[in-house]
């Protein structure tokens, strides 16, 4: 039987309608795409703007005497961030304000050598040293003076406002919409002068008749004729031409509505944690098999349990302000964290764990049949598939959604196309060997390999 | 068939001039359809509120609706762990060793689990127990919908601080003496526990209760030497096996010995096999086995027993036996003697005397099948003080009993005198994993966990240990006899920190101890276990004057002239622990393949002297009449009868462990409890049977009885052929006409098909030696556990319909002459009249036939039948071998079975899961815990088969890539293949040239079922081979 597309043909031709339409249209419209683009570039102006103001209070940082803020900053990002936060409490203390609370040659020894201070009876060291439940802070004999006045100058920054860059964005996107009102405008008056052609047209046509009247010409008469159905219903062969028509369109959509059931791709649930894949994934270039460890020996990739968020958000409480898009807010984002720690028990402020665990139900998105098999192994440790391949550009997705139909074609198109990695592999050593020496064939696909019986995914 | 015999349903049917009868035979539903009672009601018809219009409505939303609704995906919601435990990943499976002991069956055991779950048992080949039908079966039986979900008292739920409370107040100021009833523990840290447990009580008197006693072989094995044990045997050392009564392939003396026997049973490269001969009344599955089967009353059994004794170690040169059965016993005596240290006797014989004899026997052959210095320790159970205990209850001397793991109200002889002391005892405890009989006659039940729950230590003999470790969480608020001992001995210990603190230190450190637990066995040098047990040897020292003596009672109780009745304990439900597990229910018995009831096996002579009839009905069901078993003061109605080619004439056998009440689900409470009639512990009994009323029904899978000749299916040779011939003239393959040329049909030439070329990669093949297998069903289960198969229920099973992928088939053969002379008769038929009535000569098998196990499943056909017919190419071939069933594309037009030659292929004629009709384990959400989740469960309408366990070998060959290497010999197993502790299952890659299955494939006995249809099956058979070497 031969294969026809028929997946989507409603959203295809309504497409194709579409683009019909806007070849009229674009000339007038590309001149405001022109306005777009630049209004966009005004807000991301604005949002490059929100650090170099952090920039000038650098200055003033730099104004107080303690050093360079901005290499401060890339130092305090490779050495401190792990275990301390500027602004707020994590494993250490929050180290905003922090030289106003010791002084300068205290900091320098504590940051050198913690322990030798602790060591030495010094009250201070000894009571921070007991407050963060007797964990200690490993030394730092390489920093010098001017290196630590540097990552004091860079924590001792205040707070910036995050809600600069946000405000010349929506600023943008107002004057935007102005532009919108104007092109209403213009359609409006366009319709306008054709209505006003119309009438024009209309009574011109009714003077001249008027004229020809009353100068006694007499026009002739049309001839009546057959009205239209009258004259469809009386012809049989176009008759049946259109029924058929009529049925096959009919069975066309009828079949390519029903083969869609059950295909969910675009599927994309509101997850009970919003959890970004953009930020992790893309941003901070987390490898997929971290978190997804089972997909490298098991048949699912597995839901993380959440000891593996933790791992890393037992130090991130919060997310960093540029991480927020105009989209969702770095409040959103936070209150997200927090859900996480409300699931796991953990009690941020005492950084320990109450016990009280409450698992996450997450809304599962890939749901193959249970009657198909599906080895994420066999595709991601022997085959070396990319995650991508059939999850889409996960690392840009704000919000997870199927990428693929995970219909029986899909898959069958993939392993029919996609040769089988054999080089390095003991196991397919004599196979390889065999087959080149009695086919004279050096790579075979999935299929070849029989990856395409249907016993292969149905048991 | 052509046969006048009238059949009849019912009584009813044998009057004249029934008017039920008449109506009953015209029409086929009898009652009128009542459509005049809501349609002849004008008035209410007109009064009616829904017309004709609305209904439509009606059906036209609820038609949209439904359609519109499926379209719509549901949730589904996914919950990962919290904190996931380290070792568990989900998709992949764990094993962990662990031991199944339940004082029946004892066994070291691997347990597959997935996400936590138990889902399958397999052999553990470390500690060498093999495993039985049972067993597999037991992991269904932690997810038992009937356990007791946590502790009671007064019927009340209460919790385990109150139990312990309000039950040791009870226990300090008791009245009398503690009585502790337990069933074979075999486990020393639990012997030391109850030693504790007794010096902190002082008056304990600890009972052990084995429900199928091993007593007179116990009292035999103490009174020569000292120990209460049983001798432990190692068949594949033996040559010659001669046995009188004792089923050692089944259950007797604590089972377990069948594998060793079918390594003895392959003929080996030098030409020799061990002999069987096997003089029994029962028909059992270690008679089917047997070389030389001689049916003998159970009296009788005593007299060949004696006559043994006399033959071998002296004392006597003639015996009182009948010449025919003399001469069988001078036969087998003489071929002991010639084996020499290679012969062995043993006997089932439930009698002191008896027992010592084969002791002696063996002693004078010097048998080194026998070990007598390791001995096995799985029975202990001691009949006298079980009696004695009784009594003194009765007699109102016991202020306390506490029983654990038995069920003495169901299982005991004299139940009602047990149930009449319980009432004069005080305080009454049962440790019970289920509210049975016993437990509910208690005022507390403290609820007990399941094995795979459990820690324990269990001695299999003097050296070989095992242990018991749980595999999940316990499911419910359960705790284990041994914690509770400890906590009532004010030990603060658990009882995993008491078991595991012993054993390190009898191991030598925590490092052993973890090993010995990684391997679930390890073995203990001698002394050690005394040591631990506190037991002392005492003196034995029974000498032959006694033997002598017991030669001479034995020969004199052997005279009988009733008839007489041997109690065995059947291969599916054992003792009856297991009762309410679906899977052993449905499991057919080896021979007469009949499940979900217990009946009386009769041999047909005396069926037809009491006018007993077995017949088939027209939906192929077998029916059969009543009895009623007369013992004494003792009545058990209505038993059911089987016919049992095979069975001793004076001879009626019964198996026990059926026809529980309590506890246990309805549709699994069949057949009749045979308990009240095992008087003293003895499984002979003397008894009077009379007919009974009525017809029962039995769901019965396999109707025809012999082979009728067809040598395309079974093939057999005795040793002696296999031994001078070439193969071509005991395993000839068939041949066909080719251009008037008789040609192989195994030559490619004569195939109407083209072969796929199958050279590359792997090509499972499957090996199944006839003479390995015993027929003991461990596979029937295993497939069972492993593929999800349904439970359909007796119904249906009756029907035709039984879902086995795996079935044993067993075919009789005409004494002596065996399956060849049934050919030669088919062979010599000449005209149809002479034909059928020979066909319906054959079709009765002989007094005492030949049998032959055959295990079928898909044979996998190269050039399969079922794929051609299939409209929808549902079933589909795989280059590996496969034959696949697809059963996301079948439509269940069942052509595919119609074409099969094997008829292997099961079709669901119901939706067996979430199904309040069939409400088996997959009915309910605790039981559905042991599918195992890489196989789907079908659903109605969808025909199903074997699949050669590709989720299996695809599972191998995805390790192996994803290791990068090879695949070694032994990895490629299916379900059957690896419960097959006996090796007659074989699975492997044909392609690769160094496997035994690659080996098994170029045997001389290797042949193909049905060959010369040439469907070219990956399935292949090994000739049967007897020895009939007679003295």
């Amino acid at each position: 039987m031969k294969k026809v597309k028929y997946r989507h043909s409603t959203s295809r031709i309504l497409l194709l309608g579409v683009a019909f339409f806007l070849s009229f249209t674009v000339i007038g419209i590309a001149q405001d795409q022109a306005d777009a683009s630049a209004q966009q570039d005004a807000a991301e102006q604005g949002q490059e703007q929100a650090p170099s103001e952090g920039g000038e209070s650098e200055d003033s940082g730099a104004a107080t005497g303690l050093g360079d803020a901005a290499s401060g900053k890339s130092l305090f990002n490779s050495l401190c961030a792990a275990c301390h936060k500027p602004y707020s409490e994590s494993i250490g203390p929050a180290l905003n304000g922090v030289t106003s609370r010791h002084d300068m040659d205290w900091l320098y020894r504590w940051i050198n050598n913690s322990g030798n201070l602790i060591a030495s009876g010094d009250e201070e060291a000894v009571a921070i040293f007991e407050e963060y439940n007797e964990t200690v802070m490993p030394p730092f004999p390489q920093l010098t003076e001017t290196q630590i006045n540097d990552i004091l100058a860079y924590v001792e920054q205040p707070k910036p406002e995050p809600a600069a860059g946000q405000q010349a964005g929506g600023e943008a996107g107002a004057s935007g919409g102005g532009q919108g009102v104007s092109m209403d405008i213009i359609l409006g008056i366009l319709a306008f002068v054709l209505l006003m052609l119309l009438a024009v047209l209309f009574l011109v046509n009714k003077t001249l008749r008027n004229f020809a009247e009353a100068s006694g010409v007499v026009l002739p008469e049309k001839p009546k004729r057959k009205p239209i159905h009258k004259a469809f219903v009386e012809n049989e062969f176009l008759l049946v031409v259109v029924a058929v028509f009529v049925l096959l369109t009919v069975a066309y959509f009828g079949y390519g509505y029903l083969m869609q059931v059950g295909v969910d791709q675009g599927y994309k649930p509101i997850q009970p944690i919003h959890f970004s894949h953009r930020i992790h994934a893309g941003d901070n270039e987390i490898e997929c098999r971290y978190c997804h460890s089972s997909a490298r020996t098991s048949k699912t990739s597995g839901i993380p349990s959440l000891n593996v968020c933790m791992n890393c958000h037992k130090s991130i409480s919060e997310v960093a302000p540029e991480t927020a898009t105009e989209e969702f807010s770095k409040q959103f984002y936070d209150k997200e964290i927090a859900k996480l720690y409300a699931a796991t028990g953990w009690e941020p402020g005492s950084r320990t764990y109450s016990g009280e665990a409450k698992p996450v139900k997450w809304i599962r998105l890939h749901n193959l049949p249970d009657f198909a098999y599906f080895n994420h192994s066999q595709h991601v440790s022997v085959q070396g598939t990319q995650c991508q391949t059939c999850h889409g550009p996960v690392q840009e997705m704000e919000v997870m959604y199927q990428n693929a139909p995970l219909t029986m074609g899909w898959c069958v198109n993939c392993h029919r196309e996609t040769e089988v990695r054999m080089e390095g592999n003991q196991y397919y050593d004599k196979i390889h060997e065999e087959l080149a020496r009695k086919y004279g064939v050096e790579e075979v696909t999935a299929a070849q390999m029989g990856g395409i019986e249907c016993g292969k995914c149905h048991y | 068939m052509s046969s006048n015999k009238k059949y009849w349903t019912s009584v009813e049917e044998l009057k004249e001039d029934s008017s039920i009868v008449e109506a009953l035979q015209q029409k086929e539903f009898v009652e009128e359809i009542p459509v005049d009672e809501f349609l002849g009601n004008k008035n209410s018809l007109e009064n009616s509120k829904t017309s004709r219009r609305d209904f439509l409505k009606y059906v036209g939303f609820s038609t949209a609706a439904a359609t519109l609704a499926s379209c719509e995906g549901p949730v589904v919601t996914s919950i990962p762990y919290v904190v996931q435990p380290e070792r568990i990943v989900p998709g992949k499976s764990n094993y962990y060793a662990t031991t199944m002991a339940d004082g029946f069956d004892f066994s070291s055991v691997l347990v597959k689990t997935r996400e936590g779950r138990p889902i399958k048992i397999e052999v553990n080949t470390m500690g060498n127990t093999g495993a039985n039908a049972r067993v597999q079966a037991s992991v269904l039986s932690l997810y038992d919908s009937k356990r007791l979900k946590r502790p009671k008292a007064n019927g009340q739920n209460i919790s385990w601080e109150e139990f312990d409370r309000a039950v040791r107040g009870r226990l300090d100021n008791v009245d009398g003496e503690i009585a502790l009833i337990t069933p074979t523990y075999a486990s020393p840290s639990t012997s030391r526990l109850i030693n504790e447990f007794s010096q902190k009580y002082g008056n304990v008197r600890h009972v052990v209760y084995d429900t199928v006693s091993e007593d007179s072989a116990l009292n035999a094995f103490q009174a020569r030497y000292g120990r209460r044990a049983l001798p432990s045997y190692d068949f594949s050392k033996a040559e010659t096996i001669v046995s009188v009564g004792a089923d050692f392939l089944g259950d007797w003396q604590g089972g377990g010995y069948d594998s060793q026997y079918a390594l003895g049973r392959i003929p080996k490269e030098e030409g020799r096999m061990s002999r069987h001969v096997q003089f029994e009344s029962n028909m059992s599955l270690s008679g089917s086995n047997a070389d030389k089967r001689i049916p003998v009353t159970p009296s009788q059994q005593k007299a060949v027993l004696a006559a043994l004794y006399g033959y071998i170690v002296g004392g006597g040169s003639t015996s009182e036996l009948p010449s025919k059965l003399d001469d069988a016993v001078v036969k087998a005596a003489a071929q002991l003697r010639r084996s020499g240290n290679g012969g062995v006797v043993i006997t089932g014989i439930p009698d002191d005397d008896a027992q010592a004899l084969a002791l002696a026997i063996n002693e004078r052959l010097a048998s080194e099948v026998v070990d007598v210095e390791n001995p096995r320790l799985l029975r202990q159970g001691n009949a006298a003080q079980v009696m004695q205990l009784v009594e003194d209850m009765n007699a109102g001397q016991i202020g306390a009993v506490l029983i654990a793991g038995v069920n003495p109200v169901y299982s005991l002889p004299n139940a009602d005198q047990f149930v009449e002391g319980l009432k004069k005892v005080d305080l009454r405890v049962a440790f019970s994993s289920k509210e049975d009989e016993t437990a509910k006659l208690c005022e507390f039940i403290g609820a007990t966990p399941h094995y795979l729950e459990s820690w324990r230590d269990v001695q299999f003999t003097g050296r070989q240990f095992t242990l018991m470790q749980p595999t999940i969480r316990p499911l419910f608020d359960t705790r284990q006899i041994q914690d509770v001992l400890l906590r009532w001995s004010d030990n603060n210990q658990t009882y995993y920190e008491y078991l595991r603190q012993m054993w390190s230190g009898m191991l030598g450190g925590e490092e052993a101890w973890s090993k010995a637990l990684h391997d679930g066995a390890f073995q203990v040098e001698n002394g050690v276990d005394n040591a631990i047990t506190g037991e002392t040897s005492a003196e034995g020292g029974a000498g032959i004057n006694n033997d002598v003596a017991a030669a001479r009672n034995l020969s004199q109780s052997s005279e009988n002239n009733g008839m007489e009745l041997e109690l065995y304990t059947s291969v599916a439900m054992g003792d009856g622990q297991q009762a309410n597990n679906p899977w052993l229910q449905e499991m057919p018995d080896p021979l007469t393949r009949a499940s979900w009831d217990n009946y009386l096996k009769i041999s047909r002579a005396d069926a037809e002297e009491m006018e007993l009839e077995n017949y088939h009905v027209a939906n192929g069901g077998l029916n059969g009449s009543y009895v009623n078993i007369r013992l004494g003061d003792t009545l058990v109605k209505n038993v059911p009868v089987i016919i049992q080619p095979g069975q001793a004439k004076g001879a009626v056998s019964l198996a026990l462990g059926y026809g529980k009440t309590e506890a246990i689900q309805e549709e699994m409470q069949v057949g009749v409890n045979a308990y009240p009639l095992y008087k003293n512990f003895k499984s002979f009994q003397n008894i009077t049977l009379e007919k009974a009323e009525g017809i029962h029904e039995f769901a019965c899978i396999q109707l025809h009885n012999t082979l009728m000749g067809r040598g395309d299916i079974v093939k057999e040779t005795t040793l002696e052929i296999f031994n001078t011939k070439d193969s071509h003239f005991w395993n000839p393959v068939p041949e066909v006409s080719l251009n008037h040329q008789e040609t192989p049909v195994t030559a490619p030439e004569v195939d109407m098909w083209e072969s796929f070329d199958r050279s590359i990669g792997h090509h499972f093949n499957m090996s199944i030696d006839l003479n390995a297998c015993t027929g003991c069903g461990a596979c029937v289960i295993a497939c069972h556990a492993e593929n999800n198969v349904p439970v359909v229920g007796k119904e249906e099973v009756r029907k035709s319909r039984d879902m086995h992928w795996l079935r044993i088939d067993r075919y009789y053969a005409s004494e002596d002459e065996g399956f060849g002379s049934d050919i030669e008769t088919k062979e010599n038929m000449s005209g149809l009249g002479s034909s059928l009535s020979t066909f319906a000569e054959l079709e009765q098998p002989a007094d005492n036939p030949q049998v032959i196990f055959q295990p079928v499943m898909c044979q996998h056909c190269n050039h399969a039948p079922c794929e051609t017919v299939c409209p929808v190419a549902a079933t589909v071939h795989g280059r590996q071998g496969q034959n696949q069933m697809v059963y996301n594309r079948c439509v269940g037009t069942r052509y595919c079975a119609n074409n099969c030659p094997y008829k292997v292929r099961r079709f669901n004629w119901f939706l067996y899961n979430k199904n309040e009709e069939f409400d088996y384990h997959m009915n309910n959400d605790l039981g559905r815990m042991v599918l195992n989740p890489d196989v789907t469960v079908r659903s109605r309408g969808v025909m199903e088969k074997c699949s050669m366990c590709i989720q299996r070998t695809q599972k191998t060959i995805l390790d192996a890539k994803r290791d990068g290497r090879p695949v070694e010999d032994g990895e490629f197993q299916t379900a059957c293949s690896l419960a097959c502790d006996k090796g007659a299952i074989v699975f492997g890659d044909v392609n690769d040239d160094s496997t035994l299955i690659y080996e098994k494939s170029t045997d001389d006995r290797m042949y193909h079922m049905l060959e010369y249809l040439g469907t070219k099956p990956n399935v292949m058979y090994q000739t049967k081979v007897r020895n009939t070497a007679d003295a």
